[in-house]
């Protein structure tokens, strides 16, 4: 294809400069328009960047001149590190048990002819087609009825409720695209059920459990309908953020925004780069 | 085959699935049983009693019809948004980045981490009177001294395009990274232009992610209501919104029932007629 659009471009001093400038839009337009794209997805986050470095005081709406304060003391706002730390130990805490209990089903589902598994398919995908106002608010319902305060530990049990269908569908896919014929000549070999499982099955999978894991972890993570209904007094990072938006938000949350963008970024490089070197050694 | 192996299945998916019965299909049955309650007489506030109330649904619905009809419209305005954002944004990563595609792919996904709330804020403050978009475009003369953007359908919609726009790019990725190129190629060979090749050939073949994207933006837009409280104003209320109030500040749970289920119902029939519609029965 690319060799007659060559010989095309040996015609072009003929051609007058608008029809050629034309022209490259034309072939470049949906690269221009990916590039506008990204600038709309980046915009607040580089506002968000920018202004954890503002000298701002209590709220961060104007620009009042460079600190780097923000970033030495990002506990330095009350509440801001407590409810941070909450929202990675529930993070961590949903993240294990829904990474067990999706990992588990997933496996069911790809690996086992059953019945039932077409309904097991749809109750996967039920919880992700509910909104997630329907989700909080019935689960909060459940929880007064049987007189259980809102706190961290419903605040848990939300979370992994809606993960698990998230990491069912990754780690499915994942099993889905194994060669069927790796275990059956593992099995060839005289290994039993379970050391296939556990020398072949398990290594293959093992990265779709683990992008399972940090999809179940940022989802809890950055989670504030749900959390907003189960979590009574208790504070996560996002529900800081909104109810201290009104007041305006300190720069230290801007800090700790930013921070966790460029540490999952170093994370998914790094990720990136170990599986190619892996692909390498194999 | 064993016994062993017909249990293996339903043992792998009994802690799970039970999980889930208990703390999903439970509360959903709960909340059907909520939305038809009434206040017990002399009783304090939020406290009901079971009486097969279904008039509930009809009140809620009335005195909030507007909120469901923006609620629904402000979706599917964000939904064609994202679409036409996304769109071309999968197709470059997809087919022009070479060997910047993970990377690019990586960028789609990075901003989630700035915590979703932060970033609508941020665009609070951005097209707010102190940012610089709208002295910018009154300078320019592009809007007039009077108007603003916060508070308004645009902040609203805008935000949850924005928020959604991830959602959105990719399962368009996912599907258009599996056309095989030598089917556009085949069609340029056949005389088909730029144009009729998209629209026959890769418009087409990139449906499932087409109908992925729409619903994993729609589903949660339609139900959202952070974008409307944050950038919005009282007059760009979603049902979202008056739930999230009936439950927290008015205490009146068979309301809030009554419209969370008459939401999921909504979204549940909608989501349907759209997948037979569209025809992919992979989703699921």
């Amino acid at each position: 294809m690319s060799a007659p659009a060559k010989q095309k471009d040996a015609s072009i001093p003929t051609i007058p400069l608008n029809a050629r400038i034309s022209r490259w839009f034309g072939r470049n337009l949906i690269s221009i328009y990916a590039v506008f794209g990204f600038t709309y997805l980046f915009i607040p986050v580089a506002y968000t960047f920018a202004f954890s470095f503002n000298d701002s005081g209590k709220s961060n709406l104007v620009w009042k001149g460079f600190t780097l304060d923000n970033w030495k003391n990002p506990c330095g706002a009350p509440e801001v590190c407590e409810a941070l730390g909450n929202s990675i130990k529930i993070g961590l805490l949903a993240t294990i048990f829904s990474t067990i209990l999706g990992t588990m089903i997933a496996f069911a589902i790809g690996r086992y002819a059953f019945k039932g598994r077409s309904s097991s398919n749809l109750l996967i995908f039920l919880p992700m087609a509910t909104p997630e106002i329907v989700l909080g608010a019935s689960l909060l319902s459940l929880f007064l009825v049987f007189h259980i305060n809102p706190g961290f530990w419903p605040t848990v049990i939300a979370h992994v409720m809606f993960c698990i269908s998230f990491v069912v569908v990754t780690v499915k896919a994942r099993i889905a695209s194994l060669d069927p014929r790796l275990e059956q000549a593992a099995m060839d070999l005289y290994a039993n059920e379970l050391e296939t499982f556990r020398k072949v099955t398990l290594p293959l999978v093992a990265p779709g459990i683990a992008g399972a894991a940090l999809l179940a972890f940022s989802l809890s993570f950055d989670d504030f309908i749900i959390t907003n209904f189960n979590s009574g007094t208790l504070k996560t990072f996002p529900e800081f953020v909104y109810t201290s938006a009104a007041r305006g938000i300190p720069a230290q949350a801007n800090v700790i925004g930013s921070a966790m963008f460029f540490l999952a970024l170093i994370i998914v490089i790094a990720g990136q780069f170990v599986g190619k070197k892996v692909k390498v050694a194999k | 085959m064993t016994l062993s192996k017909v249990k293996m299945p339903y043992l792998l998916l009994l802690p799970g699935f039970l999980f889930l019965f208990t703390f999903f299909i439970l509360p959903i049955v709960n909340l059907a049983q909520t939305s038809t309650q009434t206040p017990i007489a002399g009783g304090d506030t939020g406290q009901y009693e079971q009486t097969l109330r279904f008039a509930n649904y009809l009140n809620a619905f009335t005195e909030n019809k507007e909120q469901f009809a923006r609620s629904f419209i402000f979706a599917l305005c964000a939904t064609i948004l994202a679409l036409a954002i996304a769109y071309p944004l999968a197709y470059a990563i997809a087919f022009k980045a070479g060997r910047l595609k993970n990377f690019l792919l990586v960028l789609v996904v990075a901003p989630f981490f700035v915590s979703f709330l932060l970033r609508t804020v941020a665009w609070k403050q951005i097209l707010g009177e102190e940012g610089f978009v709208v002295p910018g475009l009154r300078t320019l003369g592009i809007i007039s001294e009077s108007t603003t953007l916060t508070s308004t359908s645009f902040a609203v919609i805008m935000g949850m395009t924005y928020n959604f726009l991830p959602f959105m790019t990719l399962p368009l990725y996912a599907s258009l990274e599996r056309i095989d190129p030598r089917t556009m190629e085949a069609s340029g060979d056949l005389y088909a232009n730029g144009l009729t090749t998209f629209r026959k050939v890769t418009l087409p073949l990139s449906m499932p992610g087409v109908v992925a994207g729409t619903l994993l933006t729609f589903i949660p837009a339609a139900g959202d209501y952070v974008n409307a409280a944050i950038l919005g104003s009282p007059n760009t209320k979603m049902i979202g919104n008056v739930i999230e109030s009936r439950y927290f500040k008015i205490v009146d749970y068979p309301t809030a029932a009554a419209l969370s289920f008459t939401l999921m119902a909504a979204i549940l029939i909608l989501v349907t007629v759209y997948i037979r519609k569209a025809g992919t029965e992979e989703l699921v």
